[in-house]
């Protein structure tokens, strides 16, 4: 190679290649119908897509605080990627939130919205204390996503089918990163065995969640739009099985039960009530403060 | 004359199965590494914007370069491992303050137009240095400026594009990107290293074919570069003595204060401390992280879960 290809090399105009991890400059949805499928509620559909945006929005913001403070460089490239993958998921579906409500924008319902208009399950919403916290709840996350996203692909709201065929391949990456993780950290030192453990057992109150349909989700689930999550409740488990077994830990560690929701008894930690109907949870509040402080900050500003 | 001198002479690359003399390595390793804690710290003051990035879009610009950012550090640290050096030892130079980094990465960012500005100056004056750095006589390096420097410059780009829409907006807005531009122009023009009179190294570089221009001749150019840019976006920088040379064909310029860049260099800078307090902090906290993968894989290859 000769010293001059270098600069030849700099002045090649193809814009994809300026890009190591891509953030899709290209439309993903392009070519799909946006119409709103014949007999389902605009109102319902909007909270649907609400829901799965939210998740996946608040969960990428958990990830973002991981920036600068991953325990290895390769690891910092992995987290910023799965953080950019659900931030781009929850643009997709905030803006399909607004185009069926027929107001606002993505960005009036990341910045604009209270605590009490949030939909997502509590799972994606404390900080993680430590990187075992971050896998483990990852794990949980992916395995569910992946699955309701596989389901949705095949429901009949375009919109929402196509951003699910986007997230299944993104989401799988997402659980095997979290997988392989989860296996090293179980079957590492005594130190990171101990930590494995312990996270695994913080997440077990928000598992009951993840597998109980709302009004919402059951009124769109019949009308073939929704996926009902506790069709995807036998192969979390078996997921999380496999996966424990791996790791050499409890492989009932994250069993969640018969999919009804906690109990609600502080005392076993459950942290009663659901995510999805919102709340002015002091973690919620927290994260909304630092997402959208600066955003309200400056009325009328553009970006 | 050597075979290396040959190749120098010839301007052809250096690879690392050649015989390479001691103080060109031990100068090669000090330079590319400290390029990359540069990439490393540099996360830091924008990284500090992405969860409170006013728009999403801007939020998965900014995510991604940061990551791109993290990216450049790991091709970096494995260019200077073909020399011979470890990662895990550059990281400990790095945060027991023995290797240096980029003292431009010491400045707050005040606003999100910080990051707009960052994008455009900072980076703009990066792209300066690491162009010619794409013909460093060190082939494994300058591969790697190669698509660095492509990055960056879609960072630049990126910067630019974010300040001129920020022009556009509201009067509090113009008023966050000059405030920004006023802050980083100084800093920006040390990123060229002190003058060339007080720059003793840059004979030597320049022999080794590792530094293809001097400090002031970057610096020139990018204040050339700059001016019309700062023209077009509706700003001003922050010098009373810059006008265009007539006869020079350049921009005159004042000097920035050395003086400051001695401080920042030699530690002193505004956030010194807790730059490198978070690289520690990370490095402590992901102690135990590392351990595991090492024992699971030592595990794993010896073929059992003992």
């Amino acid at each position: 190679m000769g010293f001059d290809d270098a600069y030849d090399a700099l002045t090649d105009h193809d814009d994809d290649s300026r890009w190591a991890y891509g953030t899709g400059f290209t439309d993903p949805l392009a070519g799909v119908p946006a119409d709103v499928p014949d007999g389902v509620s605009r109102a319902d559909l909007a909270t649907y897509a609400l829901m799965l945006g939210d998740d996946a929005l608040i969960l990428s913001h958990r990830l973002q605080q991981w920036v600068t403070r991953a325990p290895e460089l390769e690891d910092e490239l992995a987290l910023a990627n799965i953080a950019l993958d659900l931030l781009g998921q929850a643009r997709l579906l905030l803006s399909r939130a607004a185009a069926v409500a027929g107001a606002g924008s993505e960005d009036t319902l990341a910045f604009g919205r209270s605590a009490g208009e949030f939909h997502h399950v509590r799972l994606v919403e404390r900080a993680d204390a430590d990187f075992a916290q971050l896998v483990g709840r990852l794990l949980v996350f992916a395995t569910w996503r992946l699955a309701l996203l596989d389901r949705l692909t095949a429901l009949r709201d375009p919109v929402l089918a196509a951003v699910a065929a986007k997230g299944v391949k993104e989401v799988t990456y997402h659980r095997d990163y979290a997988a392989q993780w989860v296996v090293r950290l179980g079957d590492g030192t005594a130190v990171s065995r101990e930590r494995m453990a312990a996270a695994v057992s913080t997440l077990r109150p928000f598992l009951g969640e993840l597998f109980v349909a709302g009004e919402v989700e059951s009124r769109l689930g019949a009308g073939g739009v929704a996926v009902d999550p506790g069709e995807v409740l036998a192969e979390c488990r078996a997921v999380f099985r496999q996966v424990l077994a791996a790791a050499t830990l409890d492989p009932d560690g994250l069993d969640p039960g018969d999919g009804d929701p906690g109990d609600g008894d502080p005392g076993d930690g459950d942290p009663g009530g659901t995510g999805r109907d919102g709340g002015e949870r002091a973690d919620l509040v927290a994260i909304l403060e630092e997402m959208q402080g600066f955003a309200r900050s400056v009325p009328g500003g553009v970006w | 004359m050597t075979v290396f001198e040959q190749a120098l002479a010839r301007d052809q690359r250096i690879e690392p199965r050649d015989t390479i003399p001691d103080a060109y390595r031990a100068t090669m390793i000090r330079q590319i590494a400290q390029h990359a804690h540069s990439e490393i710290i540099g996360m830091q003051p924008e990284g500090e914007w992405i969860t409170r990035a006013p728009s999403l879009r801007r939020k998965a610009i900014l995510l991604a370069k940061v990551q791109d950012e993290a990216g450049h550090g790991l091709y970096l640290y494995s260019a200077a491992e073909t020399l011979g050096a470890d990662r895990g030892d550059l990281t400990r130079r790095l945060i027991e303050g023995r290797q240096k980094y980029s003292s431009i990465f010491n400045y707050p960012t005040l606003t999100f137009a910080d990051v707009g500005v960052i994008g455009w100056l900072v980076d703009g004056a990066a792209i300066c240095n690491q162009v010619p750095l794409c013909r460093s006589s060190y082939g494994p390096y300058a591969r790697a400026m190669i698509r660095i420097c492509k990055e960056e410059s879609f960072h630049q780009r990126q910067g630019y594009e974010l300040l001129t829409t920020m022009m556009g907006g509201t009067a509090q807005q113009r008023a966050m990107v000059q405030d920004a531009v006023a802050r980083w122009w100084w800093p920006s023009l040390m990123m060229f290293g002190p003058p060339d009179g007080a720059s003793p190294n840059t004979a030597q570089s320049m022999a080794w074919k590792i530094k293809r221009h001097t400090n002031d001749e970057l610096r020139q150019r990018f204040v050339d570069m700059t001016v019309p840019q700062a023209s077009a976006l509706g700003v001003t920088l922050p010098d009373p003595e810059l006008r265009w040379n007539e006869a020079r064909g350049q921009h005159d310029f004042g000097a920035p204060d050395w003086d400051e860049l001695k401080r920042v260099i030699s530690g002193d800078g505004p956030l010194n401390h807790q730059r490198l307090a978070r690289r520690r902090q990370a490095d402590a906290d992901g102690a135990w992280v590392r351990e595991a993968a090492a024992a699971h894989a030592a595990r794993s290859s010896s073929g059992g879960t003992a």
